[in-house]
């Protein structure tokens, strides 16, 4: 290789318009044993960029994104199921009340509903004088009582 | 889009990543953090993957604003990235010690550098991407990466000079 064409492609390499083609020609010239005198600076220049793209990445790439996704889908999932089991929770038991409720039935008869109705509050009271009548024998303390501390 | 065929796609050009990620971070520990960041964001897309026209540039595109946010919020918070690689040279191991310390100094001018250069350089010079390529990763026209590599390669050159002259840099 002639030392004009080198020392014209060392000047264009310097101002950026080389071609990779002719970068690539530098290099094999300054990798070689024959460089002149006067080029001799520029040898390590070259031979560090021939030198720099051989290193290589050994580190493990540590691909778990995916995983995590389907990690985060499967959560998903479940707190649809678990809500979802609540809610029809939830909704069978507020719509079976009022069905129980219903079944009581009702009078149409405004005279029938009046003599129920008074059936049932004699009862309920019968019960509360029943009730009553067990209360009665407290008065008995009351009655001793003022006996002892006369007022 | 399974980890075989992520792998296969993410292969050619991982080490490049990897490069310019060290490049820009120096330290090796950072730098396999960092492509290590950047594989797995891409996985994490590797279903739009297929739509892209070129993957590898979209990597080195994360790759420079990865690095750049690193090294903005450690000058932010005043910590510096330290390296401890200091026996990483094997290759130049059996060159000659004079080649080794040239060489040496070459990655230390590239070092001080600015950010811009620095990549720029780094994908020209290292790892040859064409001016094209580098101006849809750097986001910039090929005109002004053409000034900024045509600067970074004379800043080289000068400092290369003053070693050679006086022996000393």
């Amino acid at each position: 290789m002639e030392l004009d064409r080198i020392e014209k492609l060392l000047e264009q390499y310097f101002d950026g318009e080389t071609s990779i083609a002719e970068e690539n020609e530098l290099k094999v010239y300054f990798s070689s044993s024959n460089v002149a005198q006067h080029l001799k600076q520029y040898k390590p220049i070259f031979g560090f960029f021939s030198q720099e793209n051989k290193q290589q990445f050994k580190a493990t790439i540590p691909l778990q994104a995916k995983k995590r996704n389907v990690v985060a889908w499967l959560s998903i999932a479940a707190t649809i199921v678990v809500l979802f089991g609540i809610a029809t929770f939830m909704y069978t038991n507020t719509t079976e009340k009022p069905k129980q409720l219903s079944d009581l039935g009702t009078y149409d008869n405004p005279e029938e509903a009046l003599a129920a109705t008074k059936k049932a509050l004699t009862l309920v009271s019968q019960k509360i004088n029943v009730g009553i009548g067990g209360i009665n024998y407290i008065n008995e303390y009351e009655h001793s009582k003022n006996k002892i501390f006369k007022k | 889009m399974n980890q075989k065929e992520f792998i296969t796609i993410i292969n050619p050009f991982k080490d490049k990543v990897f490069r310019m990620a060290k490049r820009l971070l120096v330290s090796t520990e950072e730098a396999e953090d960092a492509t290590q960041e950047v594989m797995v964001k891409l996985w994490t897309k590797s279903d739009r993957l297929n739509d892209l026209r070129s993957v590898e540039a979209m990597a080195m595109t994360m790759t420079k604003n990865y690095c750049l946010d690193q090294l903005k919020s450690k000058r932010a918070s005043n910590l510096k990235i330290v390296h401890s690689n200091y026996t990483d040279r094997e290759a130049s191991l059996q060159q000659k010690v004079e080649d080794r310390d040239s060489m040496n100094w070459v990655e230390k001018i590239i070092n001080d550098l600015p950010e811009q250069q620095k990549l720029i350089i780094q994908m020209r010079d290292i790892e040859q991407y064409e001016f094209e390529e580098i101006a849809k990763i750097m986001d910039m026209n090929e005109t002004a990466i053409r000034v900024a590599l045509s600067r970074a390669r004379k800043t080289i050159r000068e400092f290369m000079t003053n070693t050679h002259n006086y022996g000393i840099g």
